[in-house]
């Protein structure tokens, strides 16, 4: 954590700061893609050295790279509000779980496809919602709130679902989310994928150019000038966590597809440190006010990048533990060097 | 005047349990005035001023804008009514651009998007009557100088059409360069038509920039009206309701035997090549604009800043600049400029701040003997005047100028020989401000060495024995405070040489 020293100097030069905004706003597009790169060129220089018969970056394996990060890509989504409002949320794993066994439940018990989606998503917001209630009603710190609804959620999936996997019956759009598409087909990747794209895009957009996106910037970086300035500031918070919620909605409805049409409550167990990983690898700051889409998409990717990567070269998987978990303090801590530089020069 | 009063309270009261922090209190604010509010802390400014600013409400009274009844509920009222504050420490969201805080709270949206255009010509506009047209709009506030901040800060307040200015001590952080200009930014306001209320520990400064003054004390106003021809011990005397007889009291000292010696001390950007000798009984003084390097001097003799050139030598053998750790160990001790962030821990109490770096008297096999301890501490606690319920408050609860006791307190308990006091009286009122200066003198004299840097430039003509001035890192002149003038200071501070 770098504590920012106001920086006073004598002469103030508008114009040099000008030539170091363009350095910065060209680095700020390429830096989330350097860990990617990094970890890319990694198995495809042992791809050279070992197993030059087996392509690293094959389609096969890209495709199946692209699935493998639609749920925990969803989920950065979702998380990257929360962390740049300076919050956390820990019980996005089993809110996902909850998610997943309405809709399985929902399908069992006859219910329309559309209204079963439209149910889940309308408790997964509100679920949400409800992380953002307490945190602003009770005034307590968002961890603590959030870690006493990861057991609420998951006790919650538990019961409706009565503590079993529930295999339900769906329709093909619905039940066919994460699967290949048909060979030669434009779409490339699975249509879960291309989800999470639009979803980024829109995301993208309602944090950069509305107002609630605005404010959820201002709240995170000071929360004191945004309730001074007359920012409803409990409003905007409750908003966040129920787009948090919202997104494991999505991700509860992936997960239904991962599973072949069935619903876990066991599913995602730990899910939600593998999202804060992503977006924190993709440049967001626990402390607040920094964060973005892409690099939360890219930090997803990172991972999954990786664990296949270590799967091809036939790494045990204690051992990519170890490697992935050494990743992320490694990435943080690069990140963390980087901003320290920009921020230190006048 | 209360045909063109833009503010007026009038029967403005305010209790707190048992305290009455707001007596009766009348005030009144015409357009294109500057109105100085002056008083100790705790004569109830800031209470008032939260009144005026719609974080309190008012037990009983009236207050109007432009003849309009004003009653605020809550911050963002004022700010809707045309009120908007300044506060010493600065309202911004360090990681949003300048537009962004320009307009924050204040965004005009269609259909919940915001129109960036607009934003930019609205926040062009207000920088314009600052004088700061090339401000660049995108830049992340947080990477802008403090004097360019608070300027975006007060860009702010014009773009939501302020009517009333209340400015909070506003140059605790600024160098004399960046003061000047505020002042010129305040006139150019007042001319324009605002009411402009300017509070302010330094007196020096209401004088040049006010027209009219209210004076409060303990709660109830014991004065007002025009400055000029006021004299300012009058004024300091009204606000104390003493007479102060001596601002900087002097408690006679010599130099002894020399205790630490500084040679070609270089950080990573400042200091630059710095030499100095402190003696023992002397009060050293270092002066300069903000960002002269006098911070980092005082933190690379400790330890706490990286050195990259030079060393420091203290008496007895041994060297400094290493790291905080072995410089406490060789009897050196620092008070930082910053109270809040890193010099004291304020969630703890009166006790464990005072001994955080020494505990060694009180332990046996690993384990503290509190009692012993809270014995200790009342007996210092006694000895600096420190004005708390006892040893186990928490430091929170104090007045700035206490808390600031207890961390000079730290250093004598550690049993420093050599205090490095960053800014010891900032934002301190002038009663506690004279303690200090009581207990500085009576520390020379008792035989330390005192290294002090500050902003207020009476404070080191009259206290210390000699002053330094800094430059862009390097240390420029030293001499005897005697043959010092102010100018003379100031003139070496930016650069340029002596008459």
């Amino acid at each position: 954590m770098s504590v920012e020293r106001p920086k006073p100097s004598a002469s103030h030069r508008p114009a040099a700061l000008g030539s170091r905004r363009t350095i910065d706003l060209l680095w700020s597009l390429v830096a989330p893609f350097v860990g990617l790169l990094v970890v890319c060129g990694i198995f495809v220089v042992y791809q050279y050295a070992v197993t030059p018969q087996n392509q690293f970056l094959s389609a096969y394996r890209m495709t199946l790279i692209a699935k493998q990060t639609a749920i925990v890509g969803v989920g950065a989504l979702g998380m990257t509000v929360v962390i740049i409002s300076a919050g956390i949320d820990l019980s996005a794993g089993s809110l996902m779980a909850l998610a997943s066994v309405t809709l399985a439940v929902s399908l069992k018990s006859g219910v329309d496809p559309r209204l079963a989606v439209l149910i889940v998503l309308a408790a997964a917001t509100l679920a949400g919602a409800f992380n953002g209630l307490l945190i602003t009603g009770l005034g307590l710190v968002p961890f603590i709130v959030t870690l006493g609804t990861m057991l609420v959620f998951r006790g919650l999936a538990e019961r409706v679902s009565d503590q079993k996997k529930i295999q339900a019956p769906a329709p093909d759009w619905l039940a066919t989310l994460l699967d290949p598409p048909a060979a030669g087909s434009w779409q490339m990747v699975c249509t879960g994928v291309w989800i999470v794209v639009v979803l980024g895009i829109v995301l993208a957009a309602l944090l950069r150019y509305s107002v609630f996106g605005r404010y959820v910037f201002a709240i995170g970086s000071n929360e004191a000038t945004a309730r001074l300035c007359g920012i409803n500031v409990p409003w905007v918070k409750i908003g966040v966590y129920a787009i948090g919620g919202w997104f494991m909605g999505i991700a509860g409805i992936f997960d239904f597809n991962n599973l072949n049409k069935q619903g876990s409550p066991t599913s995602g167990v730990g899910l939600e440190l593998e999202i804060i990983a992503a977006v924190v690898i993709g440049g967001g700051s626990l402390n607040g006010g920094r964060g973005s889409v892409l690099g939360s998409i890219l930090g997803a990717l990172t991972m999954t990048t990786l664990r296949s990567g270590c799967v091809y070269a036939g790494i045990s998987d204690p051992v990519q533990k170890i490697v992935i978990g050494s990743i992320i303090i490694g990435a943080v801590a690069v990140d963390q060097f980087l901003h320290r530089d920009q921020s230190a020069s006048p | 005047m209360s045909a063109t009063a833009i503010f007026s309270m009038s029967g403005v009261s305010k209790r707190f349990g048992a305290t009455q922090a707001l007596c009766d209190v009348s005030l009144e604010v015409a357009a294109g005035e500057v109105h100085a509010l002056i008083g100790e802390n705790g004569a109830g400014k800031s209470t008032l001023m939260k009144v005026l600013a719609g974080v309190y409400q008012a037990d009983g009274g009236k207050m109007s804008i432009a003849g309009q009844p004003y009653l605020p509920a809550h911050p963002a009222d004022a700010l809707r009514a045309g009120v908007a504050m300044i506060h010493q420490e600065l309202n911004l969201a360090p990681h949003l651009s300048v537009e962004a805080n320009i307009m924050l709270g204040q965004e005009r949206q269609r259909a919940g998007f915001l129109r960036r255009g607009r934003h930019r010509q609205m926040a062009r506009a207000a920088l314009e009557r600052l004088s700061q047209p090339d401000l660049p709009l995108d830049l992340p506030v947080g990477r802008l100088p403090i004097a360019l901040q608070q300027l975006v800060e007060i860009a702010r307040a014009l773009a939501s059409d302020a009517r009333v200015l209340v400015f909070d001590e506003p140059t605790s952080s600024l160098t004399e360069q960046d003061t000047a200009h505020l002042f010129d930014v305040i006139r150019d306001l007042r001319r324009s038509g605002l009411g402009i209320v300017y509070i302010s520990h330094f007196l020096e400064e209401l004088a040049e920039i006010s027209d009219r003054y209210t004076v409060l004390r303990d709660g109830e106003v014991v004065a007002t009206g025009e400055l000029s021809g006021v004299a300012l011990d009058e004024i300091v005397r009204m606000m104390v309701g003493r007479d102060l007889k001596e601002m900087f009291p002097r408690v006679p000292h010599s130099p002894g035997e020399r205790l630490i010696q500084v040679r070609g001390l270089s950080g990573t950007d400042v200091p630059r090549d710095v030499d100095l000798v402190v003696h023992r009984g002397e009060i050293v003084g270092v002066a300069g604009l903000v960002g002269a390097g006098r911070t980092e001097l005082l933190r690379c003799i400790f330890g706490l800043d990286r050195v990259v050139a030079g060393d420091v030598r203290i008496a007895g053998g041994g060297q400094l600049a290493r790291n905080p750790h072995a410089s406490i160990r060789r009897h050196t001790g620092l008070v930082s400029e910053d109270r809040k962030g890193e010099g004291l821990a304020l969630s703890l109490s009166i006790a464990d701040n005072l001994t955080l770096t020494r505990l060694q008297p009180y332990r046996r096999l690993g384990m503290l003997n509190l009692r012993r301890r809270t014995r200790e501490v009342s007996e210092w606690m006694r000895r600096i005047h420190c004005k708390a319920a006892g040893p186990h408050q928490v430091m929170d609860q104090l007045s700035g100028g206490n808390q600031q006791k207890i961390a000079i307190a730290r250093l004598l308990h550690q049993g420093a020989d050599l205090l490095l006091l960053d800014e010891p009286t900032r934002g301190i009122d002038v009663g506690t401000k004279a303690e200090i200066y009581r207990l500085i003198g009576e520390l020379a004299s008792a035989g330390k060495a005192i290294l002090m840097v500050s902003s207020y430039l009476p404070e080191l003509m009259n206290v210390c024995d000699s002053i330094a001035v800094m430059c862009r890192g390097r240390l420029v002149e030293i001499r005897p405070a005697r043959q010092w003038t102010e100018e003379d200071v100031m003139r070496r501070a930016t650069g340029q040489e002596t008459a």
